[in-house]
């Protein structure tokens, strides 16, 4: 008699251990899967493309309805199998519409939520973050007749949404409470270089600043006013300031959460029974965002799952390896550097490439790539190896290949 | 197209070429060797085959110019006879002096040389070849009567022991060399010994390789002397019948070097090395001793040269094929010069200024009752009168003596007081032209018309291939202008060289018979030469007389020399080591030479950028174990000091010096280099009967030179450096390098590359620009894209390993870089993926040593001709056939 798994959460953290566990152990259980959007499993990183005109909903479909019916999985997906509750005496999960499913494993995969910031008069019409299918969605439809978007929060996905929208021909400002995009992934050096690249496609910057009130006409939004004093108009305002992980569900069955779901390193929660990934966790205090940590924690939940018990996550480098409205930026550990640090630099104005190498003694601690990230696996490793680089200094910034023919 | 056969203007071998004018008004050639030219046979050096690229008009002087200001050609000459007149007038003809060279031609020495000792009436007339030859000059005279150079290039061919005496032929004589190299080729017995105190690339095919220690020549040569006496090896009859003074010679030389143990501990050699040199020489009848400037420039230059010349003597080893005193000159017109008279201490047609019968001949044959009777100042005495003010006006052609001459800074200060400094010569910038008051545009190469002789007395045309460029004017021309306004009108109203060959080759003819006295130069067959004959003149070698129009191939056949007895003298020599020797202060003996693929001050053959891959910077080679001792590592900047001055270089070690011995090659000049002129750290000894500088024996002690920081910039448009101690420019295909150091510490590289780098207006345009820096670690490199094509790169770091220029250089053929070069750029190595071929060592067909490398690696590549049957290298010229070698797994 196989065992039940239970999944809520129908996306890529969760499906993807769903995925590592077929592969691994494909007779262990009979698993279930409750999702609140009514699709498949989609890749969320690729919903800019959706909003770029460059792919459809179909294209970024990591598991199609077709997938959990050849695969025996049981799918509950929609707003109404949203799940409420969790009887964890009788191990049930409950969604809203009374569909019920027992379990002998648990796996929450709720991933996060945007930080809808509290800002007066936001509860109109026009105001939403950027997160899902129905998010895009509703971005295209105004899109195509409004002219005026504002988008709160210069990070990854406030600057993906701003260039989505601007591909989509609306006029778009971008208003960010730093004075610096993406300050947690670069330096002012190189967020002056992507800033200058965005700023030349057109795209309009108001940094150091942020949104006081909303203004709406009939319940719609229709400006912003800004902190600075400004006002700018605005038929849309993507709230793109950050996220939080998803963990509503898990404080209400009593499980251990702090920012998010507390795990262990075998992704396990306060209850043995039941188990986490995802951006909805927590591992030795440590949240997740990016997609490469998250598949290795769905990889050891997936082991753990199927009965090996040595399997344990580790927290990788903080590395960030992303892709800016088509610009490649890397980044990893202390980029910034402190004053025992070591510079060294190479900028191409021309090309759009700033790369940045941060050394303590002979040490690499920190690196930015911003335009050319060919090289990052190799600095991550670096990084990672705290590989002594003193004879190779003068080669470093230029990437394995001289190095290899240094040797 | 027109294809024009012409003769080589760089060392003293004289190759025929023959050179197809591609575009005249581009000054565009195609350069080949002549396959006819009996010296060379259709080869060529890498100099020779690059000579297309040194006659563009870049660098070039154009026009007359006084005291900065363009002239016309009147004036300029009017001036130049009015001061020479006036001073000649309120100080007498002494006060005046020529300081002209071996690169003239022989029309145009003619000339000069006859103004000066036939008209002004003094011999202050003295020649760059001073510096060159001057000794083996004095032997020759000394021994034979006569400046007679006895042999020919097919002497070396059919010789069984060819001695390269202070000579690295391989490098300085690359065409001789190459036929030494074909010779042992085919004859296996051929042996070859270098003398020499270093191991140069002519060791590459020598049998014995005796590293004598510097300046001891003489002594070894004494002592091959008393071994022939003492091994029954001297030709008794030969010696009785055709010499004198054998007896004195002889108990000299067994005095001094009566045995090999003694010639071993005088020379710094084993007794096994002297035993089988000495061996070799005494049984072997073919035997050539090839000499050089290492001999030459020597304070008992001239002893050394008898020395050598004594041994053939006394075997008879003269006059026949395949045996000979063989003296290598450097210049390609040396010859022609010693055959006008073109130096101090001789008069013209080879004959004599001390005999009274010779100056009258001189007289009635120029119709001049002031030809000089005594001797001029040499070189290095007349520009000491130049300094003390005895000379007030000097008039140079064709040469850079601020640069050639020892205790050159010297030379250098005693031309910017001099009263009149007049300069022609075919290039405006020159250390020399610096200084001049007048400024006289000399046609070049590619343009003079008139006759060379090499070193095997073959007389050859160099054609005019281009018409003059700008206002210039031959040098025959300009020096009979001003002959003719000091009012010597009809003395040199020439139309034509070849006027003034023919009237060189009647002097030569002149009561030159059995009745006055046979002389050896005698040109009695050219003296009707016309217009159309001296046009049509093949390559011959002198005397050409009526009896013997094709030329003599071979001297002293006949056991007859030209002393008044017509016999040869033995010189007794006293071996006598440089004057100044090492001591605790000066602890260096430094030498001097020339490189594979430079000639001279490389005013020309700097512009010819496959020339300057091979040694691109100033350099001091010396031994690992000195440069340990001291704490010098390769590739820093050590300063070479003697008592007289000072030069900067790069170190480089080489375990081929002796400890104790430096090397510094003689080409930079001020103008390319900040402190490269090694003729300023040279000491101004001089041999006492030639006055041939002693340039390859200086104390000097060497210490590394403090810098703080080394910079490289690679430039297309030339830059004016500021902000650097050491500069040394060199010039690229398509680009300008610069290599910088300072003493001074940091600075703010970014500011100081933008400012020499950049246009204006793009000085704070970031778009143009590349960087890179670590700046504790003292590193910035930048790079100057104002558009697609790259402008400029600088590389600056704290110590001496920045890029090699090979795949940096080539980015300026492109019009756009890729990504994947820019990206690189800054690392000056290539992408993934893109050959560098590192620094060049073949300079024919431009192949790198890291192509080399790799192609040896790969192939297992065991020779050298599989290594130029793969990518052509060393099957040009052949001088980089040793270098080659080195690449080959070493056999153990």
């Amino acid at each position: 008699m196989k065992l039940k798994l239970v999944v809520i959460g129908n996306g890529m953290a969760g499906m993807r251990t769903v995925d590592e566990l077929i592969q691994t152990a494909p007779d262990r259980y009979d698993i279930t899967v409750f999702g609140a959007e009514p699709h498949g499993n989609y890749n969320r990183i690729m919903l800019t493309p959706v909003l770029f005109g460059a792919k459809s909903i179909a294209d970024i479909m990591i598991h199609d309805f077709d997938w959990y019916l050849k695969n025996r999985v049981t799918l509950h997906c929609g707003p109404d199998k949203a799940v409420v509750n969790v009887d964890r005496e009788h191990r049930c999960v409950i969604a809203q519409d009374g569909t019920c499913a027992f379990y002998d494993k648990l796996l929450i995969a709720t991933g996060s939520l945007p930080l809808m910031l509290d800002i007066p008069g936001r509860d109109v019409e026009g105001v939403l973050g950027f997160r899902d299918i129905a998010d895009v969605e509703t971005m295209i439809e105004k899109a195509a007749s409004k002219r005026h978007a504002v988008i709160l929060g210069g990070g990854l996905l406030g600057l993906e949404a701003a260039n989505g929208l601007l591909q989509r021909g609306m006029q778009v400002s971008v208003i960010n409470r730093a004075d610096h995009l993406l300050n947690r992934q670069l330096d002012r050096k190189a967020a002056a270089f992507l800033q200058r690249q965005l700023a030349d496609k057109g795209i309009r910057f108001h940094l150091g600043t942020t949104i006081q009130r909303i203004d709406s006409r009939d319940r719609h939004i229709s400006a912003v006013e800004l902190s600075d004093g400004s006002a700018l108009p605005a038929d849309m305002l993507i709230m793109s300031t950050g996220i939080k992980p998803n963990i509503s569900l898990a404080k209400r069955i009593g499980l251990e959460c702090q920012h998010g779901i507390v795990v262990d390193d075998s992704m396990r929660s306060s209850d043995s029974a039941i188990y986490s990934v995802g951006e909805c966790v927590q591992h030795r205090g440590e949240l997740f965002g990016l997609v490469a940590p998250v598949y290795e924690q769905a990889k050891v939940c997936a082991q753990q799952l199927s009965g090996q018990a040595d399997s344990q996550f580790k927290t990788l480098s903080s590395a960030t390896m992303l892709k800016v409205t088509g610009i490649d930026l890397f980044s990893v550990g202390n980029f910034e550097g402190d004053s025992d640090c070591q510079i060294l630099q190479l900028i191409d104005h021309e090309l759009g490439v700033y790369k940045k190498i941060v050394l303590r003694g002979n040490i690499v601690v920190g690196v930015i790539l911003y335009g050319d990230t060919s090289d990052s696996a190799w600095y991550l490793n670096l990084v990672k190896d705290k590989t002594p680089i003193a004879a190779i200094r003068d080669r470093l910034m230029f990437g394995q290949t001289p190095l290899a023919n240094a040797a | 197209m027109n294809t024009i056969k012409t003769t080589c203007p760089y060392c003293g071998v004289g190759c025929g070429i023959e050179a197809t004018v591609e575009d005249s008004a581009a000054h565009r050639l195609t350069i080949k060797g002549d396959a006819n030219h009996p010296a060379n046979f259709g080869k060529l050096c890498s100099k020779g085959a690059t000579l297309g690229d040194t006659v563009s008009l870049e660098n070039r002087l154009l026009y007359p110019q006084i005291r900065g200001q363009r002239v016309d050609w009147d004036s300029a000459l009017n001036h130049v006879a009015e001061r020479f007149t006036k001073i000649i007038e309120q100080h007498g003809p002494e006060a005046v002096a020529f300081y002209v060279s071996g690169q003239l031609l022989t029309e145009d020495y003619y000339v000069a040389n006859k103004l000066m000792k036939g008209f002004i009436g003094t011999a202050n007339i003295d020649t760059n070849s001073r510096l060159c030859m001057s000794s083996a000059v004095v032997g020759y005279k000394r021994a034979f009567g006569a400046d007679t150079v006895p042999c020919n290039y097919e002497d070396l061919e059919q010789a069984e022991l060819i001695l390269l005496v202070g000579s690295n032929a391989a490098w300085c004589h690359p065409i001789a060399f190459q036929r030494i190299r074909k010779a042992k080729e085919n004859n296996p017995n051929l042996k070859i010994v270098v003398i020499d105190p270093r191991a140069t690339a002519s060791c590459d095919i020598a049998d014995l390789h005796l590293p004598v220690k510097p300046g001891m020549d003489a002594l070894l040569f004494n002592g091959i002397l008393a071994y022939l006496q003492q091994n029954g090896r001297i030709n008794q009859p030969y010696i009785d019948m055709h010499t004198e003074g054998f007896e004195l010679a002889l108990n000299e030389a067994v005095k001094t070097a009566g045995s090999i143990a003694q010639v071993a501990a005088g020379c710094g050699l084993s007794s096994e090395a002297v035993g089988t040199l000495f061996d070799w020489f005494a049984s072997t009848e073919n035997t050539v001793t090839v000499y050089s400037q290492g001999i030459n420039q020597s304070s008992s230059g001239s002893d050394k040269c008898n020395a050598i010349i004594n041994c053939h003597l006394a075997t008879a080893r003269i006059g026949k094929p395949g045996m000979g005193p063989f003296s290598f000159t450097g210049q390609p017109n040396a010859m022609g010069g010693r055959e006008v008279g073109g130096l101090a201490n001789t008069l013209a047609a080879h004959m004599d200024l001390e005999n009274p019968e010779h100056v009258d001949r001189v007289g009635r044959f120029w119709g001049s009752d002031k030809v000089a009777d005594k001797q001029g100042l040499k070189a290095v005495a007349m520009f000491d009168a130049i300094a003390a003010g005895q000379i007030k006006a000097v008039w140079i052609m064709a040469t850079n003596p601020v640069v050639s001459m020892p205790d050159a800074d010297k030379v250098k200060r005693a031309l910017q007081q001099c009263e009149l400094v007049v300069v022609s010569d075919c290039i405006a910038n020159t250390d020399t032209a610096e200084l001049a008051h007048v400024l006289l545009p000399a046609t070049g190469w590619s343009e003079k018309d008139g006759t060379v002789t090499n070193l095997e007395r073959r007389i050859s045309r160099q054609r005019p291939l281009f018409p003059a460029s700008g206002a210039a004017k031959h040098d025959w021309w300009i020096i009979s202008q001003v002959g003719q306004r000091m009012g010597f009108k009809d003395a040199f109203n020439y139309q034509s060289s070849a006027e003034i060959f023919r009237e060189h080759a009647q002097l030569s003819a002149f009561e030159n018979d059995a009745e006055h006295q046979v002389r050896d130069f005698n040109l009695s067959a050219f003296t009707g030469i016309d217009r159309q004959g001296f046009d049509a003149l093949q390559p011959v070698q002198w005397p050409v007389t009526t009896e013997q129009t094709t030329g003599t191939a071979r001297m002293f056949a006949d056991g007859r020399y030209f002393t008044a007895n017509r016999k040869a003298r033995f010189i007794p020599i006293t071996p006598r080591p440089p004057v100044n020797a090492p001591d605790a202060d000066y602890p260096f003996t430094l030498n001097t030479g020339r490189l594979r693929d430079q000639w001279h001050t490389m005013t020309r053959t700097g512009l010819a950028a496959k020339l300057n891959a091979h040694r691109p910077e100033p350099f001091v080679e010396m031994h690992p174990i000195d440069a340990d001792k001291l704490g010098l590592n390769a590739h820093t900047l050590a300063q070479v000091q003697s008592r007289w001055g000072n030069m900067l270089a790069r170190v480089e070690l080489n375990p081929g010096q002796q400890i104790g011995s430096l090397f510094v090659p003689m080409h930079w000049t001020g103008q390319i280099s900040s402190h490269g002129r090694m003729g300023a750290v040279v000491n101004p000894v001089v041999d006492p009967h030639s006055g041939q500088p002693e340039s390859k024996q200086t104390p000097v002690k060497i210490k590394a030179w403090p810098a703080q920081w080394y910079a490289t910039i690679l430039s297309r448009q030339p830059l004016q450096i500021t902000g650097a101690e050491y500069r040394v420019s060199v010039r690229g295909d398509r680009y300008f390098r610069y290599e910088l150091a300072s003493t001074e510490p940091g600075k703010d590289w970014r500011a100081w590359s933008r400012a020499l780098l950049a246009d204006t207006g793009h000085l704070d345009d970031d778009s143009c620009w590349l960087e890179y820096s670590d700046q504790q670690a003292g590193y910035y490199r930048t790079a100057y894209l104002p558009g697609r094509e790259l402008q400029a790169c600088l590389f600056v770091g704290p110590d001496c390993e920045l890029p090699e220029p090979g795949w940096l250089g080539s980015l300026f053929a492109k019009t756009e870089l890729s990504r994947a070069e820019r990206l690189s750029l800054l690392s000056g190595l290539p992408p993934k993926g893109q050959a560098d071929i590192g620094r060049i060592v073949c300079s024919c067909f431009n192949v790198g040593e890291k192509t080399i490398q790799q192609a040896v690696q790969t192939h297992q590549f065991q020779s050298v001709a599989d290594i130029s049957a793969c990518l052509s290298a060393g099957s040009g010229c052949g001088s980089c056939v040793a270098e080659l070698k080195e690449f080959l797994p070493k056999l153990s």
